[in-house]
C-alpha cells in the first residue's frame, strides 16, 4: 500500500493495537484528551502496512511529548520545539521509515515555529501531530500562542494582549501538503484522520483539538460537547458539499469571496448552492483556516492533500543522479583531485 | 625585442619570499594570490598562505574597509606559517598602501600602481599629499607602475568595456610577479582558459594583462634583479594545495567511506564554515546528503536525527552557530548518539569580525552546555591535518558513541599548505557495528571497555526502545528521576570521555624532553610557535613545542610533559582558555602570552615573550 515499506502486506504478520501499547505506565493527569490521541494512534498504527520496527515517533517537549514512551515503536523524545527539524535528519538518511512527530501548541507554534514551517514547505514526509490546548500544560498553565487573546492565564492575570495565530493557517503559509483538523473526544473521526494522515506522503500537519481538564478546562466544549457538536462543527469530505447541523439543513456558501452560513430548503437554497470542498484548492483551504466559532461552525476533517515529491525523495534522487552521471564516489581518485605534482 | 638581449637583469637565489597583493575587495586580490600559490606549489615550493579579507562583499571602492589581502610565503626550506611580513607588498590603491604599509620593513619592495594615485582615491583615505612623491615612502625600494594605463594598451582592440578592461589589471601585477620570481604562466593562463570557457574575449583579455605583466618586467629596466626561490626538499610523494576547510570536507567523506555509513551534513551558512558546506554539496554521488537548515538548531537537529537513523549525522558552524547548538548538543550527549560538531572559529564576541581569526571557543565547546555534559574535543594544527583530524573525530564519535567537537578557525580553514596526498589504503576502518542481537539488549548497557552504550537504529526488528532527554536509568534506559541514578549516569558519562585519554596518541615534544621552557599551543598558532622554538633552539635556548590535537580528554602523558620544564608558556589567540584548563586541571603555575587581532601570531612576538621568559628564569638562577 505504501512505496516504501518493504514487504508486502500479506507478508507481514499481522499486528493489532496492542501490538503498539508499551510496557511503560501512561502519566497524564486522569481525563486529559491526550489519552484518546493516544489510544487512537495505537488503533490505527496496524493499518498502515508498516512492520513497527519501521515506525518511529518524535516528540517534543510538553505533555504531549510523552507519548512516545507509550508506544512500542521506535521512539524519540528531543528538545522543545525541534522535534521536525529531528525528524527531518531521520526521514532524510532513512527515507524507509514511517516517522510521526507529536507536538504541542507551545512547542510548535512557539519555540518551534520556525522548524513546523520549514519542515511543512519541504514537503518532509512526516506526519507532525499538534495537540492543541490552548495552554502550556506541562509548564503549569501559561499562555500559548493558541490562547485567546484577554485569556488570564498565570503568566497573564490581567488577560493575554497576544493575538492568538490559527495552526492551520501557519501550515498553509508554509505550504503543507496535508492538512486536517480533529478532535479528542471524536474519537472515529480523529481516527479517520489519524488513517488519512498515515496514508499521505509528504508534509502532514494534523490538529487535534485537545482538552487539557487541569488547566484549560473545557477550551472547546461549546462547539465539541455531543449535544451541539453537529451544529457547531462543519465536517469536511473531498468532493462533498460542506453541509452540517443535527439536522443536515445548514451549509456554506460564497458570497463573493465571503463565506456565509445558509439553511438549505429556505430562500430557495439548494444543496446545489454550497460550496463543494476541494482538497486542492488553497483558497477553500485559507477560507476553511480561518473560521472557527462562534461566527461559523468549526471545520474538521481534511482541509487540503495535494501531492508533490518529498524531501527524502528530491535528496536521494540527486545522488542517484550524481552517481549515474559521475559514477559511484572513489575516495582515491577525490583525494587525488584539483592540481597535483609530484615530488622525486 | 632587442631590449631584452642587451639587458642585464642578474638573478639572485633566496631561500624564501613573502609576499602581499593587497587592493580594493573588487580587485581580485584573492584570486591573484591564489594564482600564485598553485603556482608556486606545482613548482615544488614549500608554500603558506594568510587570506585576510573584509566581511563586507564590497565595501565602496578605495576605502579602508574595502581593503582585501592575501599573503604568501614560498620557499625552498620547510615552512610552518605565511611569514611574519611581506618582502614584497603589491598595493592597488591608496587604501591598500595605507592599510599595509605599516607590515613592510624598511628596505622591502613595494610595488604600486600609480594610476589609483587619484587626489579623489588619495582624499578617500586621508592622504593630504601624495605618499608616491612626497618621499614619505623613501625608506622602502618603492616601484610605481602605471598598472592601468599599461593594462588598456595591452587590451587595445578587444571588445571589452572600461569596467571589464579594469577588472584585469590584477592579472597584469600577477603577470610582473611571475616575471620577478620566474615563474611559468602556464598554469594561470590554463586556468584562465577554463574559468572564461564560455566568453573567450574576457579569457583573451586576462591572459593578455598576465602577458602584458610579465612582458613588462621583462622590457622595462626598472627591476635589476630576478629571484629564483628553488624547489623545497619535501618528502617525495604526490601532493596537492589545500586549505583548511578543503582538507576538512574530504576528511569527512573518508570518515564515511572508513566507517561504510553515508555522511549527513546539516549546516547554515556562516562564514568561515560555509565553503565545507559548499564542498560536501558537491560529493553526492559519495551518498553524501547535505541539508541546508533553516537555523543553526535545525541542523544539528537534523544531524542528531540521522545519527539516531545510522548515518553519520554532521553539523557545521563558527562560535555565533555553535552558541545556538548548545542545547541540541546536550541532546547527543544525553542520547549518547554519535555526531560531529565543526566549529570553525572566527573573532568574537556576537558577530565580532566574521573573516577574522580566533581561538577563542574553547571553553564554549568545551563547557557551553547546561549541566555537566562533556565531549571530547579535537583540534587539527595545519590545513593538511584538518583531514586527518576529522577522521579522528569521527573514530571517536562512534568508538564512544558520542558528539565530538571539531576546532578549527578561519586562518586554519582559509590558509593553503602542499599536502602529501594520503593512500586511502592505508587509513583504518573506523566501523562499528549496529546492535541487532535481541538477546540481552538494553540501550543503555555499555560496553566495559569503552563505556559505549549499543546503536539499535529504528528499523531493527524486536529492538524498539524509547529514547530522550530526560535522565536515563542505568542500564534499561527508561525515564528516572532516582537520585542515585542520576548520579551514577553523571559519573559515567563523564567517565567515557575521561576514558577516551588511553585511546589517543601521547603529547609529543618536539626538542629536548625537558628544559627550561615548554610553548604549549593548540590549533592554528602550530606554525607560529614551531618556527619560534626553531629559532630559539638555534641559538642553543633548552626550548620545546608541544602542540595539543586533542583538548577533550587531553593526552594522558600531558601532566609529565608539562612538568618536566622550569616554565610552560601558552601562546593563545583569545585570552587565555587552554591556560586556564592548563592550571586547574593540574595546578601547575603556566603563563599565558594572549593576542586577539583578529589575525595569526607572528614569529617574532611567541620568540619576544619567549626570550622574556627565558631571561627571567636566568635570573631567578643567578
Ligand atoms: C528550551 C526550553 N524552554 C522551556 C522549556 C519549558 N517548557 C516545557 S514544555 C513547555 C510548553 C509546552 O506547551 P505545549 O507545547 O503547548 O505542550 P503541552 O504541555 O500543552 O502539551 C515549556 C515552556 C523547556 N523544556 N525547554
Ligand atoms: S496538564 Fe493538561 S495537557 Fe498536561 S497531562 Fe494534565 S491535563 Fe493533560
Ligand atoms: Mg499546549
Amino acid at each position: 500500500m505504501t512505496e516504501t515499506t518493504n514487504a508486502s502486506p500479506l507478508d507481514l504478520p499481522v499486528l493489532t493495537r496492542k501490538d503498539f501499547v508499551s510496557d511503560q505506565e501512561v502519566r497524564w493527569c486522569p481525563g486529559c484528551g491526550d489519552y484518546s490521541i493516544l489510544a487512537q494512534t495505537q488503533k490505527v498504527m496496524p493499518d498502515f502496512g508498516y512492520p513497527k520496527e519501521n515506525i518511529v515517533f518524535i516528540s517534543g517537549i510538553g505533555c504531549s511529548g510523552r507519548l512516545p514512551y507509550y508506544m512500542n515503536t521506535y521512539g524519540f523524545h528531543t528538545i522543545h520545539g525541534r522535534a521536525p527539524a529531528i525528524a527531518t535528519g531521520l526521514k532524510a538518511a532513512r527515507p524507509d521509515l514511517m516517522v510521526w512527530v507529536i507536538t504541542g501548541d507551545g512547542d510548535a507554534l512557539s519555540i518551534g515555529g520556525n522548524h513546523l514551517v520549514h519542515s511543512l514547505r519541504r514537503n518532509v514526509d512526516i506526519r507532525i501531530i499538534m495537540f492543541n490546548n490552548r495552554i502550556y500544560g506541562l509548564t503549569k498553565g501559561q499562555a500559548s500562542p493558541t490562547s485567546e487573546f484577554g485569556k488570564v492565564t498565570k503568566s497573564s492575570p490581567y488577560g493575554t494582549i497576544d493575538y492568538p495565530v490559527s495552526p492551520l493557517a501557519i501550515a498553509l503559509a508554509a505550504e503543507a501538503s496535508f492538512i486536517a483538523r480533529s478532535v479528542d473526544t471524536h474519537t472515529e473521526h480523529l481516527q479517520g484522520t489519524l488513517e488519512a494522515a498515515g496514508k499521505h506522503h509528504g508534509s502532514t500537519f494534523v490538529e487535534v483539538l485537545q482538552n487539557c481538564n487541569i488547566f484549560n478546562d473545557g477550551a472547546f466544549r461549546d462547539f465539541t460537547d455531543r449535544e451541539v457538536r453537529d451544529d457547531r462543527m462543519l465536517a469536511l469530505t473531498h468532493g462533498k458539499p460542506m453541509i452540517f447541523g443535527k439536522d443536515r439543513d445548514k451549509g456554506i456558501r460564497l458570497n463573493g469571496h465571503q463565506p456565509e452560513i445558509v439553511t438549505i430548503g429556505e430562500n430557495g437554497i439548494t444543496e446545489a448552492n454550497l460550496l463543494v470542498h476541494d482538497e486542492t484548492d488553497p483558497l477553500i483551504a485559507f477560507m476553511l483556516a480561518h473560521i472557527y466559532w462562534p461566527e461559523f461552525p468549526v471545520p474538521v476533517g481534511v482541509i487540503r492533500r495535494i501531492h508533490r515529491p518529498t524531501h527524502d525523495r528530491l535528496i536521494s534522487e540527486q545522488i542517484e543522479q550524481a552517481i549515474a552521471s559521475r559514477g559511484t564516489g572513489n575516495l582515491r581518485r577525490l583525494l587525488d583531485g584539483g592540481e597535483t605534482w609530484t615530488v622525486e | 625585442m632587442t631590449a631584452v638581449e642587451e639587458r642585464k637583469t642578474t638573478e639572485r637565489q633566496l631561500e624564501r619570499v613573502t609576499i602581499r597583493f593587497a587592493g580594493d575587495s573588487g580587485d581580485g586580490m584573492q584570486l591573484t594570490g591564489t594564482q600564485f600559490t598553485r603556482t608556486a606549489a606545482v613548482f615544488g615550493n614549500d608554500i603558506s598562505t594568510y587570506p585576510d579579507f573584509p566581511a563586507e562583499i564590497r565595501a565602496p571602492a578605495g576605502s579602508l574597509p574595502g581593503v582585501s589581502g592575501f599573503q604568501l610565503s614560498f620557499s625552498s626550506t620547510e615552512i610552518h606559517t605565511p611569514g611574519d611580513e611581506p618582502d614584497v607588498l603589491v598595493a592597488m590603491n591608496p587604501a591598500a598602501l595605507k592599510a599595509n604599509i605599516a607590515d613592510l620593513p624598511s628596505g622591502g619592495a613595494l610595488v604600486v600602481n600609480e594610476d589609483a594615485f587619484t587626489p579623489a582615491n588619495l582624499g578617500k583615505v586621508g592622504y593630504t599629499a601624495n605618499p608616491l612623491i612626497d618621499g614619505s615612502l623613501s625608506k622602502y625600494n618603492l616601484f610605481s607602475i602605471p598598472v592601468s594605463t599599461l593594462n588598456v594598451r595591452a587590451l587595445q582592440g578587444l571588445e571589452l568595456t572600461n569596467k571589464q578592461m579594469d577588472l584585469t589589471k590584477n592579472f597584469f601585477a600577477l603577470g610582473l610577479m611571475f616575471w620577478l620570481y620566474e615563474r611559468s604562466m602556464d598554469a594561470t593562463l590554463a586556468w584562465i582558459d577554463e574559468k572564461f570557457s564560455k566568453r573567450p574575449v574576457i579569457a583573451e583579455g586576462n591572459k593578455r594583462a598576465l602577458k602584458a605583466g610579465y612582458n613588462f618586467g621583462e622590457t622595462t629596466e626598472i627591476f635589476h634583479e630576478r629571484y629564483i626561490v628553488p624547489p623545497a626538499h619535501l618528502k617525495p610523494g604526490r601532493y596537492r594545495n589545500i586549505t583548511g576547510n578543503e582538507a576538512a570536507a574530504l576528511g569527512f567523506v573518508a570518515a564515511s567511506q572508513l566507517a561504510e555509513r553515508p555522511l549527513f551534513y546539516g549546516s547554515y551558512p556562516i562564514t568561515p564554515a560555509s565553503d565545507i558546506l559548499h564542498q560536501l554539496a558537491g560529493y553526492k554521488n559519495f551518498g553524501v546528503k547535505t541539508f541546508q537548515a533553516e537555523d543553526e538548531i535545525a541542523a544539528i537537529g537534523a544531524a542528531i536525527g540521522a545519527s539516531y537513523g545510522g548515518a553519520l549525522g554532521m553539523t557545521g558552524t563558527s562560535g555565533p552557530g555553535v552558541a545556538l547548538k548548545s542545547e541540541a548538543l546536550g541532546l547527543a550527549v544525553m542520547v549518547e548518539l554519535p555526531l560531529v560538531l565543526i566549529d570553525v572559529q572566527r573573532a568574537g564576541p556576537s558577530t565580532g569580525m566574521p573573516t577574522k581569526t580566533e581561538q577563542a571557543d574553547l571553553l564554549q565547546v568545551m563547557f557551553g552546555r547546561n549541566s555537566d555534559s562533556p565531549i571530547p574535543i579535537v583540534a587539527p594544527a595545519t590545513p593538511g591535518e584538518c583531514f586527518q583530524y576529522a577522521i579522528e573525530a569521527w573514530r571517536l564519535a562512534l568508538k564512544y558513541m558520542t558528539p565530538v567537537a571539531f576546532l578549527s578557525d578561519a586562518f586554519l580553514a582559509t590558509g593553503a599548505e602542499p599536502w602529501p596526498i594520503p593512500d586511502p589504503d592505508t587509513l583504518q576502518s573506523i566501523a562499528v557495528p549496529n546492535r541487532t542481537e535481541k538477546a540481552g539488549f538494553y540501550p543503555y548497557l555499555r560496553d566495559p571497555e569503552t563505556l559505549a552504550r549499543p546503536w539499535a537504529v529504528p528499523g531493527t526488528p524486536g529492538l524498539e526502545h524509547r529514547i530522550g532527554g530526560l535522565e536515563k536509568a542505568d542500564v534499561l534506559g527508561n525515564v528516572s528521576y532516582d537520585p542515585d541514578n542520576h548520579h551514577t549516569m553523571q559519573m559515567l558519562r563523564q567517565a567515557k570521555v575521561a576514558g577516551i585519554a588511553a585511546d589517543i596518541p601521547p603529547l609529543e615534544v618536539h626538542g629536548a624532553p625537558e628544559g627550561d621552557l615548554l610553548i604549549l599551543g593548540w590549533g592554528s598558532t602550530y606554525g607560529a610557535i614551531r618556527s619560534a622554538v626553531e629559532r630559539l633552539r638555534a641559538r642553543g635556548e633548552t626550548v620545546s613545542h608541544a602542540h595539543l590535537r586533542h583538548l577533550n580528554p587531553f593526552p594522558a602523558n600531558t601532566e609529565s610533559v608539562l612538568r618536566s620544564f622550569r616554565r610552560v608558556l601558552i601562546p593563545e589567540l583569545n585570552l587565555g582558555q587552554l591556560l586556564m584548563l592548563v592550571r586547574s586541571r593540574y595546578l601547575i603555575d603556566a603563563v599565558g602570552y594572549n593576542r586577539v587581532r583578529g589575525k595569526p601570531f607572528r614569529i617574532v612576538e611567541i620568540e619576544a615573550e619567549a626570550n622574556r621568559l627565558l631571561a627571567e628564569l636566568k635570573v631567578a638562577a643567578t
